[in-house]
């Protein structure tokens, strides 16, 4: 239980941590992410108090307090998810992150899953049979799978199925106009806009997930107890599901939670090639649009959605792997 | 003599290291060149893997001589005819972009920029693992923990988003300090499986040994731990260069690193944005720029899944039978319980 505590208590102090260099990198920025727009709003000719008080509703930090107080004042702010406007888009920064954050958590999501679970069949077929022409061929595949980079596929397919041919949609996550809602036009909607996007950032994973997985499981096949559970007359299915996959998935399970990160910090390139109104794409629109608080708003909540997702697969990981339940996780 | 102390047991290792250190140093070169760059360097040429990919890898060094050396025109606009189909000319054996760049130049120009960014980032990523892995899987109690929470803590930042904070705060132009920036916080992952290699190092007998008798740490970590992991950090070295590449480009693609002239990402975003996506006559446009990138990160896959093989202590020993001195056993012994 110690562990669970241990980790539990973890969250808010990485959040905290994250904030600080959010908070940091803000007022490292060059020049100021605010001087160019004071500067903009004092040549229009608005008073100086009119201009700050816009400035601190922007930001939700007073630009004259000391440090220690701007500092305070953007933890109060972020715990009261208040993260300031929007300067491009006129919004609080919290709407425009909740309205972007479930499409890339499904997007992240429902890839990895897929890509997971492909590759880790894959691979296991890939060992089981380890040199046949199928283990030869997608070896071939998972090493060119592994060489390119995700968002290759992202923009060939662009290319051909939504530009090209015009099967697919060229942006946005639902056709304009159409009602959130549980219906079959909207959920039909939703998948078929999302589709190039998993597509492609499933592909892109598989190979590596499968080559993993044939390594560990020619490892495992080659272990005594495995022989062991053959000689007791275990039928196939058990020894390759209990004795096998399951001792050749936890290595890889570790290696998923380092994954995650890269994923999510992925989306980013991937939602700015499908126009995808994730938090990926609404980061790029800051960055072209010079919108600090946009910015980093999303760069924040990107994060803490890792510093959960880390979390969440830390936790089934004991469900997985009953070793790790009692000690703590380091325990190699 | 390093030989027999090799050979012998940990007893008598550090007596003959201090009575010939001078004698055997010229030795000991070799002994470090044959064992471990000769010898593994020989395992992974034997993979046709390696094989393929070094050869891949000779043509993109060739192309930035040919960039540094000036062997090919340089790219500016308008020096063919527009968006020229590769393979029709010997001129232009690439084809042109839309505005007539030669993109054969383009991509020739820019691979300097681009291998000297890789390298920096494989570079930088590793070394740092290494030293982090090395010392907090080492020394354990407060520094590992110390070291294992702030690694924790920049595992918990998605790369790519805090590459791009940092590129606008820093506008990265130099390709060594980008490549710094781009693997900012790669060594963190890295350096965690790095430490959990070297928790199970410590354990050893002649780790013990050299303990009891009370050589340095830095000492230890540099002969006793770093020459068992190197085969691993060597794989993930390329790792690191192959990620670099996956992110420079994509970020570039998007638009977010400064434009230090063109490169391969910018190429590629040019042809996306300035209508390439609308024709097949385009097409080249986009692929050219795809084709010289995957090149070269398949080129580093192949060699660091070549490279796998050095690991493979079966293929070890099968080497070692041909030659069959005591030296050679006993490094298949230590390959193999890594």
């Amino acid at each position: 239980m110690d562990y669970y505590l241990k980790r539990t208590a973890k969250i808010p102090i990485t959040i905290l941590a994250v904030a600080t260099l959010t908070f940091g990198l803000i007022r490292l920025l060059p020049g100021g992410p605010f001087t160019q727009l004071r500067i903009e709003l004092l040549q229009q000719g608005v008073p100086v108090e009119q201009v700050n008080a816009r400035i601190e509703a922007l930001q939700n930090i007073r630009p004259d307090a000391p440090l220690w107080q701007q500092y305070i004042d953007y933890l109060i702010g972020i715990a009261q998810l208040d993260m300031g406007e929007s300067i491009s888009l006129g919004q609080p920064v919290v709407d425009v992150i909740a309205g972007a954050l479930p499409w890339t958590v499904f997007l992240v999501l429902t890839s990895t899953v897929l890509m997971f679970v492909i590759g880790v069949l894959v691979g296991a077929v890939q060992a089981y049979w380890e040199g046949s022409r199928f283990d030869q061929f997608f070896s071939g595949g998972s090493i060119f799978l592994m060489s390119v980079p995700y968002y290759i596929f992202a923009v060939i397919f662009v290319f051909f199925f939504a530009y090209q041919f015009g099967w697919f949609p060229t942006g946005n996550a639902v056709d304009r106009g159409l009602e959130a809602g549980l219906n079959p036009t909207y959920i039909i909607s939703v998948l078929h806009h999302a589709a190039l996007p998993i597509i492609a950032f499933t592909i892109g994973g598989i190979g590596s997930t499968a080559l993993n997985m044939r390594g560990n499981s020619i490892q495992v096949l080659g272990e005594e107890f495995v022989e062991v559970a053959r000689l007791r007359g275990l039928t196939d299915g058990r020894i390759a599901t209990r004795y096998v996959a399951q001792n050749a998935i936890l290595p890889m399970y570790t290696g998923l939670l380092l994954l995650i990160g890269f994923r999510l910090g992925g989306t980013v390139v991937l939602e700015e090639i499908f126009s995808y109104p994730g938090l990926g794409y609404y980061l790029i629109e800051a960055v072209n649009a010079n919108d600090y608080p946009l910015m980093m708003g999303c760069f924040l909540v990107i994060t803490v959605t890792l510093v959960v997702a880390v979390y969440i697969a830390d936790l089934t990981y004991g469900l997985i792997d009953p070793r790790i339940s009692t000690g703590d996780s380091d325990g190699y | 003599m390093a030989t027999e102390a090799d050979s012998s047991s940990d007893e008598i290792d550090w007596r003959s290291e201090a009575s010939s250190v001078e004698v055997t140093r010229r030795e000991r070169l070799n002994e470090f060149y044959r064992k471990r760059l000769y010898e593994p360097g020989l395992i992974a040429w034997s993979d046709m893997r390696t094989r393929i990919g070094l050869s891949i890898l000779s043509v993109y060094i060739a192309m930035a001589v040919a960039a540094v050396f000036g062997l090919w025109r340089n790219p500016s606009p308008n020096q063919a005819e527009r968006l020229l189909a590769p393979f029709q000319t010997i001129q232009y054996p690439l084809g042109t972009t839309q505005s007539g760049v030669d993109l054969l130049a383009l991509m020739i120009d820019s691979t300097p920029f681009i291998l000297l960014m890789v390298l920096a980032g494989g570079v930088w990523a590793t070394s740092l693992a290494v030293v982090v892995g090395t010392v907090s899987g080492y020394k354990g109690g407060a520094v590992d923990s110390a070291i294992t929470s702030i690694s924790d803590f920049v595992m918990a930042i998605p790369g790519l988003p805090l590459v791009i904070v940092l590129a606008i705060t820093l506008s990265p132009e130099n390709p060594i300090f980008l490549g710094v920036v781009l693997t900012i916080n790669y060594w963190a992952g890295l350096g965690r499986s790095i430490r959990s290699q070297v928790l199970s190092i410590r354990q050893k007998s002649y780790v013990e040994a050299s303990r009891t008798m009370g050589t340095s740490t830095p000492r230890i970590i540099l002969k006793d731990i770093l020459p068992n992991i190197m085969p691993y950090v060597m794989v993930n070295f390329v790792l690191a260069a192959r990620y670099t590449i996956f992110a420079s480009v994509g970020l570039y693609f998007i638009g977010v690193l400064p434009y230090t002239g063109q490169n391969w990402g910018v190429t590629l975003n040019n042809a996306y944005n300035q209508g390439g996506l609308f024709t097949f006559q385009a097409l080249h446009w986009l692929l050219v720029p795809i084709v010289t990138i995957v090149g070269l990160t398949f080129a580093l896959v192949l060699i660091s899944q070549g490279m796998d093989r050095i690991f493979n202590p079966r293929v070890r020993t099968r080497l070692t039978g041909e030659s069959e001195t005591v030296t050679e056993e006993n490094e298949s012994a230590t390959t193999e319980s890594m």
